[in-house]
């Protein structure tokens, strides 16, 4: 046996990297890792459409199958192993009571559809959040029943077009400063508005002359993020708000950025209309790799009779779910069923757990620790904007320049130094954006290890080092993976290799 | 407060290095008016027993789906999810990962999903499926969207036998969006002709299999009309496991296929997070919302596998994305390839057998009932009865006893007293014998 | 003896008669990186002097390419659907998207020559 040529192991493992195949280079048919019992001889009512031929699913045993995504898991970074920074995407600690509380028996089995009378516990679970994310941010009604950040978005902007119907008002441009996160521009297009961008100011914030001389009566809203995607308040927010409502408009909020100011300030005193937020941000929902989330938007008085369907209400015999629209006014049905319950216990967990007072503690040591990374590394790196920040720092590129080195090679060596890069490249406004967010579960210790390894690599670019920077990574699971060709020639499943007399002809 | 590791020592030095006196100085950018004074009319922090007991006194006031005679499906269903799934699921470094946007150190993530899209797609019949959406519902809203940016017709036609939650989130969009949907009236019989409505105007034809209240059809012809028309077949799927026993929708051409995954690795927890399927041609890969997971080679020139076709989505294209939709369901994802892999060909045909017997078992029982009579000649693990009194008030009643009886038709169509007496049950690998005689002798005291 | 002539969008034309073959530039396709996919218009299609005509993805990025002038398709090169990287080795040549009837002559004499091109060009760095 020859040691591999990449690993110089026989094995092609290394340590603790081990290599695993695919599921379907595993099969052995007629293997199995469930055992059920043997079906009771019915005669079938399939109405002839029982499936010919197989489906091709590959068979494992259990230990195979256990042994297969414990491997996988050994090749990705996650927050319970170091720092997450991340910017706007609030890589905080996800509590396990969390979990424990979302399969509690009555609520992990509890189906959809129950009869009234035997959900009432769900019922109140979804009062009791609802009652947390109101008063958090001030504002009177809240639909629950978005599935992620962006389809919030999408649930406020339809509440703002279906209030604009209603008064028959046809104004259709939307205001969206630059900088915003690329869901925005998507989500209004996806409500029949136009989009109209607003230019940020030499301060990283909305221009507010740009935002005045674009105002009219023909805008039906602003999309603000609030805190800002470049980790600044917007310090003219009320200034803003008041505008547009004179000019008619209505604000929509982005909570992606809550967590700088949860507990401490409440967005409907800044004059929003509607608010989506991340439980999976702000409120420790896990994310899963990817998924699922959870995005409730809250809304203003003018706004709450559009909200859509269903939403819990509460009476004298107890709670009762609105799924069919009494008043006519409801946008409609967003979703599936009632909403992301899963979630919505988990971050409920995460409320009380923290309760009001440790929520305002969270935000303050969130933005303690953002200031404290971006005063650690202004020497060596360059801040895009003066100042202090909230709970994101952003940096551009202009500290590279003349080495070689971009933003992609920095993101690429930090991995080799054993952290998942930052946020790169967003915001658009800033050349070669960096954007950090610690959140507040980092401890000190650790963001001083991280700033260690970035001034380290900041002088090691601009002492010509350029090496270490575009071999990286060298030590992770993968190197460099060519996107181009996955792009260029889309391979996006398995296929079975062709028979062995196919290839020899 | 255990999960803020700062102590006021550390705050003090950080607070030097910044130069400012305190946290709130950072705050000095918003306005005082909106600087909160006073606490929030919130309890304070608790601990985890403290949490448990309110949480859990919670749970204790629903009924629960394990350990009583349970029937109910209308899109969602109980099933058996063996213990290794949950177990690997919350493994942290799947737990508490990502989106993989650095594929260098997310090739976990990134290996299970392609693993997925291929089980997808070879349980749809299709050729290519994306890396998940939030829910069936939603999921059937794009596809609906996808077949009329790739026909360039605002116009589609929808089964009465599709959900009608899946129709009234198609039905939004709609509105906002400006397109139209040809609706028919709730087709409990499964009589509905579609093939006579297709025009040059139509872009897809949706129809849900089994139907919402279990029927089956052929769609090979339904698929041949639309095609002749140029028009697409959009099928949706509420329980995935009947793929395990019927036809596959792409065999008997579908052109997109969504489903609900639920069923297979994932809790009911009361209507979410579920777990949206998108499967389609090959031929319409660029049109398809969601993320996709493609096959590359890395600078060693080992495999390996990267988020592809990205310039689709919003944060790159903006206002000209296929879609705002910008996250998937990962961790569903991961419970179903896990449970999925568990059962492998052999598992999932038998749990679809299981399923169907169950469910022909239930039928024989309840049909000996005295005033019930089946609408279906065929169903898959769920079938509509009719009974001679209105369903709703015999679920409540059911309820009492702690018999979970099923779907009342009202509860989908509360304005309908021609679907008023009609009642949507299911049967899976989860029910016994000894639940069909429960149910039973506890439907005629009812129906006396 | 054919015309070339540039836009401020980095597009460029090549008249011949009443037709004219457009591309996007040398510098175009060194800005956006390897091109992964093209998204052409259909022969017969109208267009309009600087709106939409075609789409150029990148792996991060897709840009428009706005039409030169205003007129009909009559030819797309189909040969870049399969291979997208001819737009990065012969952007001025092989790498054409497609062909143009145009409708208005006049409008090329808003349009960049060489010279002015390049002069642009340099202003941008």
């Amino acid at each position: 046996m020859k040691p591999d040529a990449v690993t110089d192991t026989f094995t092609g493992d290394r340590g603790l990297q081990l290599e695993e195949p695919l599921i379907f280079e595993q099969d052995a048919p007629g293997r199995c890792a469930v055992d059920l019992p043997e079906p009771p001889k019915v005669a079938p009512r399939l109405g002839k459409l029982a499936r010919r031929g197989p489906i091709g699913l590959p068979g494992l045993s259990e230990p195979q199958v256990v042994r297969h995504y414990t491997r996988l898991s050994q090749k990705n970074y996650a927050i319970d192993m170091g720092i997450y920074p991340l910017g706007s995407c609030t890589m905080k600690h996800n509590p396990r009571l969390n979990e424990r509380m979302a399969r509690l028996p009555g609520l992990g089995d509890a189906h959809p559809l129950l009869p009234e009378r035997a959900a009432q516990g769900a019922f109140e679970l979804m009062d009791r959040i609802a009652h947390w994310l109101k008063t958090l941010t001030g504002m009177p009604a809240v639909a629950l029943s978005p599935g992620a950040g962006a389809h919030g978005e999408l649930c406020g902007m339809m509440a703002i077009r279906a209030a604009l119907d209603d008064r028959g008002d046809t104004r259709r441009r939307v205001l969206v400063p630059q900088s915003a996160h690329g869901t925005n521009p998507a989500t209004a297009v996806a409500c029949g508005f136009t989009v109209d961008p607003i230019p940020a100011d030499a301060g990283g914030r909305v221009d507010l002359a740009a935002f005045r001389e674009k105002l009219g009566t023909d805008v039906a809203a602003i999309m603000l993020t609030n805190p800002n995607t470049c980790g600044l308040f917007e310090r003219d927010i009320v200034t803003i708000a008041d505008a547009l409502h004179e000019a008619g408009g209505y604000f929509y909020c982005d909570g992606a950025n809550f967590n700088a100011i949860v507990g401490r300030v409440r967005p409907g005193d800044l004059g929003i209309d509607c608010m989506h937020i991340n439980l999976h941000k702000t409120f420790s929902t896990p994310h899963g790799g990817g998924g699922p989330g959870a995005g409730p938007v809250v809304f203003s008085e003018a706004l709450a009779p559009y909200i859509p369907l269903p939403y819990v209400v509460r009476d004298a015999n107890g709670f009762r779910l609105v799924e069919h629209d009494g008043t006519g006014k409801s946008f409609g049905r967003l979703k599936g069923f009632h909403g992301q319950m899963g979630m919505f216990i988990r971050a409920l967990a995460y409320m009380m757990s923290h309760g009001g007072d440790g929520l305002a503690q969270a935000s303050g040591d969130a933005v303690l620790n953002a200031n404290y990374i971006l005063a650690s590394l202004k020497n060596d790196m360059t801040p895009a904007f003066p100042g202090t920040c909230m709970h994101e720092a952003l940096f551009d590129d202009e500290f590279l320049k003349g080495t070689g080195v971009s933003t992609l090679d920095v993101a690429k060596a930090m991995i080799d130094e054993g952290f998942h890069p930052m946020t790169m490249y967003f915001p658009l406004i800033v050349h070669g954006a960096l954007l950090i967010e610690p959140t507040e579960t980092e401890s000190k210790d650790s963001l001083d290890r991280f700033v260690a390894a970035m001034q380290a690599l900041a002088r090691a670019a601009r002492a010509g080092d350029a090496a270490r920077f575009s071999e990286a990574p060298r030590f992770s699971p993968r190197r460099r993976l060519d996107e181009t060709a996955a792009a260029r020639h889309p391979v996006l499943r398995w296929k079975p290799p062709a028979p062995a007399s196919e290839a020899a002809e | 407060m255990r999960y803020l590791p700062l102590t006021d020592t550390d705050r003090r030095a950080m607070l030097a290095r910044i130069g400012v006196p305190s946290i709130d100085a950072l705050y000095e950018d918003v306005p005082a008016t909106a600087r909160l004074k006073k606490k929030l009319d919130l309890p304070d922090h608790l601990g985890e027993l403290e949490v448990e007991r309110a949480i859990g006194g919670m749970a204790a006031k629903n009924i629960g789906a394990a350990g009583v005679p349970f029937f109910i499906g209308g899109g969602a269903y109980r099933h058996h999810v063996p213990a290794s799934v949950d177990y690997l699921i919350q493994r942290g470094e799947f737990l508490t990962s990502y989106t993989p946007y650095q594929p260098e150190v997310t090739q976990g993530t990134l290996q299970y999903l392609f693993e997925f899209q291929t089980q997808v797609a070879l349980l749809t019949g299709m050729e290519v499926a994306n890396a998940s959406m939030y829910d069936g519902a939603t999921s059937a809203a794009e596809a609906v969207m996808m077949a009329m940016r790739i026909t360039r017709r605002n116009r589609a036609i929808v089964s009465g036998g599709l959900h009608p939650h899946y129709l009234a989130v198609a039905r939004t969009h709609a509105r906002f969006l400006g397109f139209e949907l040809d609706a028919g009236a709730a087709d409990p019989e499964g009589r509905e002709t579609l093939a006579a409505k297709i025009d040059e105007n139509t872009a897809c034809v949706i129809v849900q299999y089994p139907s919402v209240f279990g029927q089956l059809a052929d769609l090979r012809a339904l698929a041949e009309a639309c095609h002749e028309k140029g028009a697409l077949l959009v099928v949706a799927v509420t329980e995935i496991v009947s793929l395990g026993a019927l036809e596959s929708p792409g065999a008997m051409g579908a052109d997109i296929v969504v489903a609900e995954g639920q069923s297979i690795g994932n809790a009911l927890s009361f209507g979410g997070p579920y777990l949206g399927l998108f499967a389609a041609r090959e031929k319409f890969v660029r049109q398809m919302p969601g993320r996709l997971v493609g096959e590359t080679l890395d600078a060693d020139g080992r495999r390996g596998w990267v988020l592809t076709l990205s310039t689709r989505e919003q944060h790159i294209r903006r206002e000209k994305a296929t879609s705002n939709i910008c996250t998937n369901s990962g961790l569903c994802a991961l419970a179903f390839t896990i449970h999925l892999t568990l059962l492998g060909e052999e598992g999932y045909r038998r749990l679809a057998a299981l399923n169907h017997a169950a469910a022909v078992r239930l039928a024989d029982r309840l049909c000996a009932v005295t005033g019930v009579t089946p609408l279906n000649q065929s169903f898959f693990n769920e079938f509509t009865l009719r009974l001679p009194k209105p369903a709703a008030e015999i679920v409540d009643r059911l309820a009492e006893r702690r018999i979970l009886a099923g779907v009342p038709a009202s509860r989908f169509w509360p304005d309908d007293p021609a679907l008023a007496n009609l009642l949507i049950v299911a049967a899976t690998e989860t029910n016994t014998d000894a639940d069909f005689e429960a149910f039973g002798a506890a439907l005629a005291e009812c129906l006396r | 003896m054919s015309e070339v002539w540039f836009t401020d969008e980095h597009e460029w034309i090549r008249i011949e008669g009443d037709v004219g073959t457009v591309g996007i530039t040398e510098y175009a396709q060194e800005q956006l990186g390897d091109v992964v996919f093209v998204e052409l218009p259909e022969v017969g299609r109208k267009v309009q002097k600087g709106k939409d005509m075609a789409v150029v993805e990148s792996v991060k990025a897709a840009s428009e390419v706005y039409a030169p002038v205003t007129g009909e398709i009559v030819e797309v090169n189909s040969g870049l659907v399969n291979e997208p990287a001819t737009v990065n080795a012969d952007a001025a040549g092989a790498g054409w998207f497609c062909k143009i009837r145009l409708a208005d002559r006049g409008e090329l004499r808003g349009l960049m020559d060489a010279a002015a091109y390049g002069k642009f060009v340099e202003g941008l760095s």
